[in-house]
């Protein structure tokens, strides 16, 4: 019949249906706010953590372990230090070590940075739960000028197999410091990973030696250009020193020990860390900031809820005659009581699980979007226990919120008696 | 003879204390007995009304309602009495404006088992409602469907009626209900009113000013002669 008391209520609402839409709204947005916060900052945090796997240490100068995890693994800035070959050779060597990578940052390509490394980077790198790198395209490089593309470069470039680079020494824009007596050709693309390696240009150490042969200065030597590439190619091409190592272990339990000894090696000095580790100490850093944002959308939250105050507040003047009505027919101060505490928490109940639906759906929808362009796979999404959570959480503080103008309308459906003077 | 649907013994009302508005030595309202009850505006009625119907408690003496006696019955008692026995068509804005006729006239059965069941006996809601409508004159097909916004204030008056008669209260109460009805309409809104409440055998007690209208009831009562407190310019 729809007149229960919970009918009562929602058809009220239903009368001020315009004011009761805009609340809605206001809690609907506010708390797909939160949520969208809440799980996305969760997402970014795995997303992050997920940056490297596989890799046990990575081996670089001294500095500091977030310095050297910002220049290694995500490309940030520049190293202060090398590492020498010899010493890359050293821990490659070592009983304890199952393989290890060297990687030579300092060149870009159309702000890009060009990362030298070995084959065998492919074999072991990997990121999220130990995926491995794969190619959407051609295969890893094999002669000294081929360049294997990250996703984003190839598919921001526009870039395809055979297309002809050239790298720039330093970071600086194309032009005068090009190495465009030395051009690459590209033979693979990567798939999307979602991690720093999509914009990245990989191409081999001795690549890296070969074009810097005749810039020993740091600026192009105007001899550079008379050394032909059958002369380079015939050079011993074997780096003098690389950025850092990523560091595969034969065993898990020797990691702790395997950092010592190299962080306390005598021929050089040398700083080892266990990436995750040092992940986890970046987050830190940021995570400040994540919890500032959850802060003010839990802030937004209590602006929505209070936006259900006002509406209630402001309906009770109108609805003083629809009060006094009730109480004639027989309705007791506690029906009155229930009818508003009840449009409180329908306002935040529906509310809240339309901002559940809201997050929800752009999730489903701009999830995979992400996925495609950026490779980034947003992890533990869906519904889960904090939707319920903050829907039960809203509908309660709804109720506590709705008992204000509840006790104000039912004292004055006392005191206004059967007539209401209006 | 049976116990009279309301008797006030000794009653006196003050807003505010010290300041009683109402001082009513003695007044009853038979079964099935129809009062006109008259008095200017600020005399008190709306006040007596409220006394009766127990949303509103003297300072002294006893109102009986149904044989109870509303001084010593708890609050969700009073509002249970009220539900059950009571129907009440205020001045005008009677109706709940969210609700369509039919859930405006089947409200008190919400609150009132004893009326349900009553109606449920006649035959339903529906019947119920819509043979009441169409005895006050509303017999349109679709009229338990409108909304009570599209209707006129005649109407809505009607609907009112409707609501107070249905599962048959043993009194019903009219504060000056026909105050918004022009001259023709106020008189067959009386007729039709008085005719149901004679049929369902419920007492009704019909205020208003007009002296007028007086004629139209078994008994007229003037408050001012029931009121022993003499000022006139209570609220």
């Amino acid at each position: 019949m729809g007149t229960s008391i919970l009918g009562l209520a929602w058809r009220s609402l239903m009368n001020r249906r315009v004011s009761a839409f805009l609340t809605l709204i206001a809690v609907a947005l506010s708390v797909a706010l939160f949520l969208g916060v809440e799980k996305g900052r969760n997402a970014a945090k795995a997303g992050f953590d997920n940056t490297i796997s596989g890799t046990e240490l990575i081996v670089g100068a001294p500095s500091g372990p977030i310095n050297l995890v910002l220049y290694s693994v995500f490309r940030l800035g520049n190293a202060t230090a090398e590492i020498s070959w010899n010493a890359f050779e050293m821990i490659q060597s070592r009983d304890d070590v199952a393989w290890a990578v060297p990687i030579s940052l300092g060149d870009s390509h159309r702000g890009y940075r060009v990362l030298g490394t070995t084959p065998g980077y492919f074999d072991h790198y990997g990121y999220g739960q130990g995926q491995k790198l794969s190619f959407q395209d051609g295969a890893r490089f094999d002669d000294l000028f081929d360049a294997v593309l990250g996703a984003e470069v190839a598919r921001t470039l526009g870039y395809e197999l055979g297309t002809p680079i050239v790298l720039t020494h330093g970071l600086g824009r194309a032009g005068l410091t090009d190495h465009d007596n030395r051009p690459f050709r590209v033979v693979g693309i990567l798939e999307p990973t979602g991690t720093p390696v999509d914009r990245t240009i990989h191409v081999s150490v001795e690549a890296i030696t070969a074009i810097h042969v005749g810039w020993e200065t740091g600026t192009r030597n105007p001899l550079a250009d008379t050394i032909t590439e059958d002369m380079i190619r015939s050079f011993d091409l074997t780096p003098k020193t690389v950025t850092a190592a990523f560091v595969g272990l034969k065993s898990r339990g020797s990691i702790l020990r395997t950092r010592r000894a190299i962080n306390t090696n005598r021929s050089e000095p040398l700083l080892a860390i266990i990436p995750s580790q040092a992940l986890a100490e970046l987050w830190s850093v940021m995570g400040n900031a994540e919890r500032v944002l959850l802060a003010i959308s839990a802030f937004v939250i209590a602006v929505g809820l209070v936006s259900i105050l006002t509406s209630i507040l402001t309906s009770l003047n109108e609805r003083r005659r629809e009060m006094s009505i009730l109480r004639a027919i027989g309705a007791q101060p506690a029906h009155i009581l229930i009818l508003m505490i009840l449009e409180a928490a329908v306002l935040g109940f529906v509310g809240a699980i339309l901002g559940v639906v809201l997050i929800q759906a752009l999730f489903l929808i701009g999830g995979p979007i992400l996925t495609a362009q950026y490779g980034i796979a947003l992890t533990g999404t869906g519904l889960g226990l904090v939707d319920l959570v903050t829907v039960g959480v809203v509908t309660l503080v709804s109720v506590v919120l709705g008992i204000f103008p509840a006790i104000t309308a039912m004292r004055r459906s006392l005191a206004d008696g059967l007539s209401v003077k209006l | 003879m049976t116990d009279p649907v309301v008797s006030l013994s000794k009653v006196e009302f003050a807003w505010t204390p010290g300041a009683t508005i109402l001082d009513v030595p003695s007044f009853s309202v038979e079964k099935a007995e129809r009062i006109f009850l008259r008095g200017p505006s600020g005399s008190g009625k709306s006040t007596l009304l409220g006394l009766i119907a127990g949303v509103l408690t003297p300072q002294s003496g006893t109102v009986t309602v149904m044989g109870q006696d509303m001084a010593t019955l708890p609050g969700h008692q009073r509002d249970r009495l009220r539900a059950n026995h009571l129907g009440v068509i205020f001045q005008m804005f009677n109706l709940v404006p969210y609700l369509s006729v039919r859930e405006n006239v089947a409200l008190p059965c919400r609150f009132s088992k004893r009326r349900k069941d009553k109606v449920r006996q006649a035959g339903g809601i529906d019947r119920e409602a819509e043979r009441l409508l169409g005895r006050l004159g509303l017999s349109d097909d679709d009229i338990l469907d409108r909304s009570v916004r599209q209707l006129s204030v005649g109407q809505q008056q009607r609907v009112a009626a409707a609501r107070a008669l249905i599962g048959e209260p043993a009194l019903i109460m009219a504060d000056e209900p026909t105050s918004a009805l022009d001259a023709d309409h106020r008189d067959q809104f009386i007729d039709l009113l008085s005719e149901e409440a004679r049929r369902s055998e419920a007492a009704l007690l019909f205020v208003s000013h007009d002296a007028s209208l007086a004629g139209l009831f078994d008994r007229a009562v003037d408050l001012q002669d029931l009121n022993a407190v003499k000022s006139g310019v209570a609220a």
